[in-house]
């Protein structure tokens, strides 16, 4: 599962995951939703792959990896991991409207929280890196990056999906931005 | 060759191999990228039309013409596009010509979850459901075929976790189509009393032949021999079926949803013990099978709201569900909100400031509603507003009239709130209508409206002038202002109140989320003048938080439209350098 705030970019992410697990021979689905939900609200994207995939959509205690844009969003959607499934985390956090509006505050200690419920949490600034690799646009790939450390795919394969799915001129970015992810 | 595609992207592929030459809808989410994809074939005339009834009024035109041709829409757009609809049900076609309507259990991105089935029924025309993207490519020819070989108009029907998941489609060419031979019928196509007439018994019988090709059409299947169980579905429940029980139970998936296949139906219940009918939304196969004297179980299990999954299945089977953790700590809710920089912010700012009632409408000004703006009294559906607005005036007198207005976008004044605009001129009301005017179709993603000066395809075409069109309509006070200016936007609001007759104030400035608009650079807090009084939080922008005790504003979000400077009183919010 790929969750965060809309906007964040997640769309590209999954169609990274697409284009990879199909190279790879996989069945795949992939399910988002547009529209209303994308004006800064919270955005799930889900990419299913196997030898034969029927439900486009990941119900709870399902999923392998949930990778998260946004420290809150991944505590929403952690009911949807598995046990023993993992958590990839941008540290990053952004106010909802209720935070913002004084109505609740943001529990910045919630993924302790679930750490210490056993749920496996990798966290990452991935904002940083972003900013490092040249955009802040490329948190989404960073956090690709990272994921790719626990997939059995060869690094290059990930690296040729990246250069089918952005535009020429930033594909070097998102390179940079899928190693320092890789390598954080 | 096959690749990865949306379900949207399958069905305008769809329409590309079934020859289709001609396609016209107005965008809705989750139908939208049905027609901004099949925009990409040359093969096919692709347009954005102002509404959805006139854009199947331009698919049946091409159709009389003797060419296939699609328009598609979301489930309520099918409302709007109605009309047409009945009676092209006993005009029949003469190139094929499908309807593609786009359900939203759940209503992701939607005011109600009808369901589209109802339409079929109602209207008597046959309606198709795939259950993923692969189907519905398939599903599109055969679709096709079926509108010219019975003479009538088809409906596809969609549902959001189809319109917008993706799965492998295997690609075909394109099926040429010449355009065919056009004869004047008045029998078939004048629909007067003396021509319908004749035609309701033809559009009866062919109801009957349907139901024939219903039961032995290969998109009606029933997969295993026979079990304890039986399932009745269609579309994505289908999915969800299969997920959970796989090859174990046996299955009736139907994909002809309108007429069904009452023998088919028949056999399958002879061959399985308990039989489960399982749908979104409403009961309506299980209601039909019901009428054949057949008991099952559907309704009684699953909700008749929302969307379902594998979840759902498994809770009314009584199927444990996989162990899964959540925090202790509630996690505050992120609803979706105006963005950073929104032109339509600074007007909402000033009617919550007034007090004003505000009569609201459908697209992302409809998030003017949220807190802490809390702008907006009702919404119903497209250009209700402007309507609304004159039978709430009519209804409350004078005083009502200098404390309400309503607001409409640019795409959905021309939809339908300009009739509704004719209405206040016309029966003379004296109403205040403001026109949010950001220059394209917001929330369904930037698509191109008469009002913005481009098509579909984004070359230059004619532009209603908004300001002539309510000119023309009879409205003699009309104004634009500017929504990043709260002082302008505020002088124009109170005296358009106050005068004793109808206005229109039209608040233009496109969205900040147009690749041509240039963000300014962002503003910051002077933290020595910030006094913490939180009179910036009353915007809702999303860039401006506080933190310890002063404000805080995401140089990420903030693209600097100044707006939030004009409400500090302390000058604490300066603007930022290049």
């Amino acid at each position: 599962m790929i969750v965060g705030v809309g906007g964040q970019g997640s769309i590209l992410a999954s169609k990274l995951l697409g284009t990879l697990l199909t190279g790879e021979g996989y069945d795949v689905k992939v399910s988002e939703v547009h529209g209303m939900s994308q004006r800064g609200g919270s955005v799930v994207t889900y990419v299913r792959f196997g030898d034969k995939v029927y439900s486009p959509v990941v119900s709870e205690g399902e999923a392998d990896f949930i990778v998260s844009f946004e420290k809150l969003e991944a505590a929403r959607h952690s009911v949807c991991l598995r046990t023993g499934g993992k958590i990839i985390v941008n540290t990053q956090e952004i106010d909802p409207m209720p935070v913002i509006t004084g109505a609740a505050s943001y529990p910045s200690d919630i993924l302790k929280e679930l750490k210490a419920k056993g749920v496996y949490i990798d966290e990452i600034d991935a904002l940083s890196l972003a900013e490092q690799a040249g955009s802040a646009k490329s948190v989404n790939i960073v956090l690709m990056g990272r994921l790719a450390k626990y997939f059995h795919i060869e690094k290059e394969k990930w690296i040729a999906a990246i250069e089918k799915c952005v535009k020429p001129q930033f594909v070097e970015m998102n390179k940079k931005a899928f190693e320092l992810g890789y390598n954080a | 060759m096959k690749k990865l595609m949306l379900g949207n992207e399958a069905i305008a592929r769809g329409l590309y191999e079934a020859g289709v030459r001609v396609v016209s809808s107005y965008p809705g989410t989750p139908s939208t990228e049905i027609t901004e994809f099949a925009a990409k074939y040359d093969e096919i005339y692709c347009e954005w039309a102002p509404n959805e009834k006139v854009a199947a009024e331009v698919a049946f035109g091409a159709s009389l013409r003797g060419v296939r041709s699609a328009c598609a829409m979301k489930h309520v757009g099918l409302n709007v596009a109605a009309d047409p609809l009945f009676t092209l049900s006993y005009t029949g076609v003469n190139g094929g010509m499908v309807i593609f309507a786009a359900d939203d259990p759940a209503m992701h991105s939607s005011q109600n979850e009808q369901d589209s089935r109802h339409y079929a029924i109602a209207a008597k025309v046959p309606m198709l459901e795939p259950s993923d993207a692969a189907e519905a490519k398939e599903f599109v020819r055969e679709a096709y075929r079926i509108s010219e070989e019975y003479d009538t108009p088809v409906i596809v029907r969609s549902c959001t976790r189809m319109a917008h998941s993706q799965c492998m489609v295997e690609l075909c060419g394109r099926e040429e189509h010449e355009l065919g031979v056009y004869e004047k019928k008045p029998q078939k196509y004048i629909m007067a009393p003396a021509n319908a007439q004749k035609r309701h018994p033809f559009v009866e019988q062919r109801m009957k032949e349907l139901k024939e090709l219903s039961e032995v059409s290969a998109l009606n299947r029933i997969e295993g021999s026979g079990s304890d169980m039986g399932i009745i579905c269609s579309g994505t429940c289908y999915q969800y079926v299969k997920e959970v029980f796989g090859d174990s139970v046996s299955v009736l998936k139907l994909g002809i949803v309108n007429p069904l296949p009452e023998n088919l139906i028949r056999e399958f219940a002879g061959r399985v013990g308990k039989l489960y009918v399982i749908e979104e939304l409403d009961g309506i196969v299980e209601n039909h099978v019901r009428t054949l004297g057949i008991e099952c179980v559907g309704k009684e299990l699953f909700p008749p709201v929302g969307e379902f999954n594998q979840a759902v299945i498994r809770a009314a089977f009584g199927i444990p569900e996989p162990q899964s953790i959540t925090p202790d700590t509630p996690v505050p809710v992120r609803p979706p909100v105006m963005c950073a920089g929104c032109p339509h912010r600074g007007m909402f700012y000033v009617l919550a400031k007034n007090k004003i009632t505000v009569l609201g409408d459908i697209g992302c000004y409809t998030l003017g509603s949220a807190a802490p703006l809390n702008a907006i009294d009702s919404v119903l559906c497209m250009g209700a507003s402007v309507s609304g607005l004159h039978g709430f005036n009519k209804a409350g007198g004078a005083e009502n009239e200098h404390k309400s207005v309503c607001v409409i976008g640019d795409s959905t004044f021309i939809h339908s709130g300009v009739t509704g605009l004719i209405d206040i001129a016309y029966n003379n009301s004296n109403s205040t209508v403001i026109i949010l005017d950001n220059s394209i179709t917001g929330m369904t993603g930037h698509q191109q409206n008469p009002t913005t000066g481009y098509n579909i395809k984004g070359d230059p075409a004619t532009a209603v002038n908004l300001e002539a069109l309510c000119h023309a309509i009879g409205i003699r006070r009309v104004r634009v202002v500017d929504p990043y200016n709260l002082t302008e936007c505020e002088s124009a609001v109170k005296e358009e109140l106050a005068a004793d007759e109808a206005s229109v104030i039209i608040s233009r400035r496109p969205c900040v989320l147009l690749k041509n608009v240039k963000a300014k650079p962002p503003v910051k807090v002077n933290t020595d003048k910030c006094v913490g009084c939180k009179m910036c939080m009353r915007l809702g922008c999303p860039a401006i938080s506080i933190k310890g005790s002063k404000a805080h504003i995401d140089f990420t979000q903030c693209v600097g439209c100044d707006v939030c400077t004009q409400l500090c009183r302390f000058d604490a919010i300066e603007k930022g350098e290049r």
